[in-house]
């Protein structure tokens, strides 16, 4: 079953946990059934109209989905699904 | 991989005190007396003086970096000194500059500091990065990080990249000449409010250190073009699991600022690209509200005021006025242990996350809600000092 890597930003609303695994043959079959999990992550991985937020990125394995299939990428057993959203965090200026 | 064009080795020659300083860089092959050469005639600019700056700096300077500017305004505060290293107790109410200046002038006389006492903005940016061969980015907050990266495309230099949350941190070199860009990696920013800022969400102390020295890492790599940059790589850094894993970055041929068909071609308004339009959301001018000193009258004259905390449990444990814990975040589900018949005051630390309970709230049919303006930190300011502030 895929793997997925919850940051810590977001842990908040996956009931803490830092991986979730999810049965799914594709990488939207994962995030639906994640996001069905855990109705709350819902509104921060994705916007309105139902797309992927642009600030948040999913890797399988070390590769950026965008550069495979999208959402329609399969997955095999034991893959891992990153999601990566940006911080911003450092010092002050 | 990067070239620094600018260093000219041959001139920046090392005193016999230098040559003793480095000597167990000298004694390297991948540095040698050629590579001190380089890393003397560096010019390296680091944005910020803050978490990430703070171990940059100091290594960058003690490795011998013959040029080091530091751009930031900001002066040193207590809640500072947990992460920020290059300050001490006694810098608190310091510039951040003249603190790190004391500090990196004691490890080494011999580096040409350049101190920036402004914030960097779209104005200032571009002259300012042409007198540097690479940009370190220490900084904090999204549109300076979009105005960072878009700076360093535009004017070639390389940007050594870190960023820090809690206890989990990305690494990169972005804008080299093949490599790929932030916006590569993050066309946008998040919409305010959608991601917690450190000052809401907290950091591990150590992380920044963690980080800022793989900057400072990659930095001295591309002076000395020695080895494997971040180029095309980002290192996710896992301090609570103590993992660090890496992940492709490609450079997107759809990029705006440096993909085939550019759309930004100078600099641009980063606080609108973010959509901040103020500071940190002040609470609405149409948000009712209530004083904390009318707050202190209200209970004095025990009147019926229940108090509604919408901070997060371990924020109550540092201080708390007896109130009622639901985080905010938790409010809608559940809003049914609230009584609408009751006057309610919410608060949080600054009054941003109750203003948004109080707007929830009124819009579920609650009449008698009101806003504790300053939150719970304007309570331990003006009525009660003895409250820990956080
Ligand atoms: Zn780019």
């Amino acid at each position: 079953m895929p793997q997925i890597q919850i940051p810590s930003p977001l842990r908040q609303y996956s009931g803490k946990q830092a991986s979730i695994n999810v049965p799914a043959k594709t990488v939207g079959e994962a995030l639906a059934g994640l996001v069905s999990q855990h109705p709350d992550l819902k509104r921060h991985l994705y916007n309105d109209e139902g797309k992927l937020r642009t600030f948040v990125n999913v890797y399988v394995n070390d590769e950026d989905m965008r550069y495979l299939q999208k959402e329609a990428t399969e997955l095999k057993d034991g893959d891992t699904i990153s999601i990566v959203p940006s911080i911003a965090g450092g010092g002050t200026i | 991989m990067a070239t620094i064009s600018d260093v000219k080795p041959a001139e920046a020659l090392l005193s016999n005190d230098e040559i003793l300083r480095y000597s167990r860089h000298l004694i390297m092959p991948e540095v040698g007396m050629e590579g001190q050469q380089k890393l003397k005639a560096a010019k390296v600019l680091c944005i910020g003086a803050g978490g990430l700056g703070s171990p940059l700096a100091l290594y960058l300077t003690a490795a011998g970096v013959g040029t080091l500017g530091i751009v930031d305004f900001d002066v040193v505060d207590y809640t500072n000194l947990q992460r920020q290293i290059i300050h001490t107790t006694a810098d608190v109410g310091r510039k951040k500059l003249d603190s790190a200046a004391d500090k990196l002038t004691a490890i080494n006389p011999y580096l040409n500091l350049r101190t920036f006492d402004t914030k960097l903005t779209s104005a200032n940016a571009l002259e300012l990065f042409r007198e540097f061969d690479i940009v370190a980015d220490g900084t904090d907050n999204f549109p300076t990080r979009y105005l960072v990266n878009d700076a360093c495309v535009l004017t070639g230099k390389p940007n050594v990249y870190g960023s820090i949350f809690r206890f989990e941190g990305q690494a990169s070199v972005f804008a080299t000449e093949d490599g790929p860009c932030y916006r590569c990696l993050y066309p946008e920013p998040p919409p305010p409010g959608l991601v917690p800022s450190c000052a809401e969400g907290g950091v591990l102390g150590i992380l920044p250190g963690l980080v800022g020295v793989i900057q400072a890492t990659e930095t001295i790599k591309l002076i000395l073009g020695q080895g494997d940059p971040l180029v095309g790589r980002l290192l996710l850094v896992d301090a609570l699991g103590m993992k660090f894993r890496e992940l492709k970055l490609r450079k997107n041929p759809d990029c705006p600022v440096c993909g085939t068909h550019r759309t930004i071609t100078e600099l641009i308004d980063y606080d609108q690209f973010c959509g901040i339009r103020g500071q940190e959301e002040p609470a609405g001018n149409d948000i009712p509200s209530i004083s904390v000193e009318d707050l202190k009258k209200k209970l004095d004259a025990k009147a019926d005021v229940f108090i509604l905390d919408v901070r997060e449990p371990h924020e109550y444990q540092i201080c708390h006025l007896n109130g009622y814990l639901i985080p905010v975040g938790d409010l809608p589900k559940r809003v049914s242990e609230l009584d609408s018949s009751r006057e309610i005051v919410a608060h949080c630390k600054m009054g941003g996350r109750s203003a948004k309970a109080v707007n929830f709230l009124r819009r579920a049919g609650f009449t008698k809600v009101y806003n504790l303006t300053g939150g719970i930190t304007a309570w331990a300011e003006r009525i009660d000092p003895k409250m820990p502030k956080y």
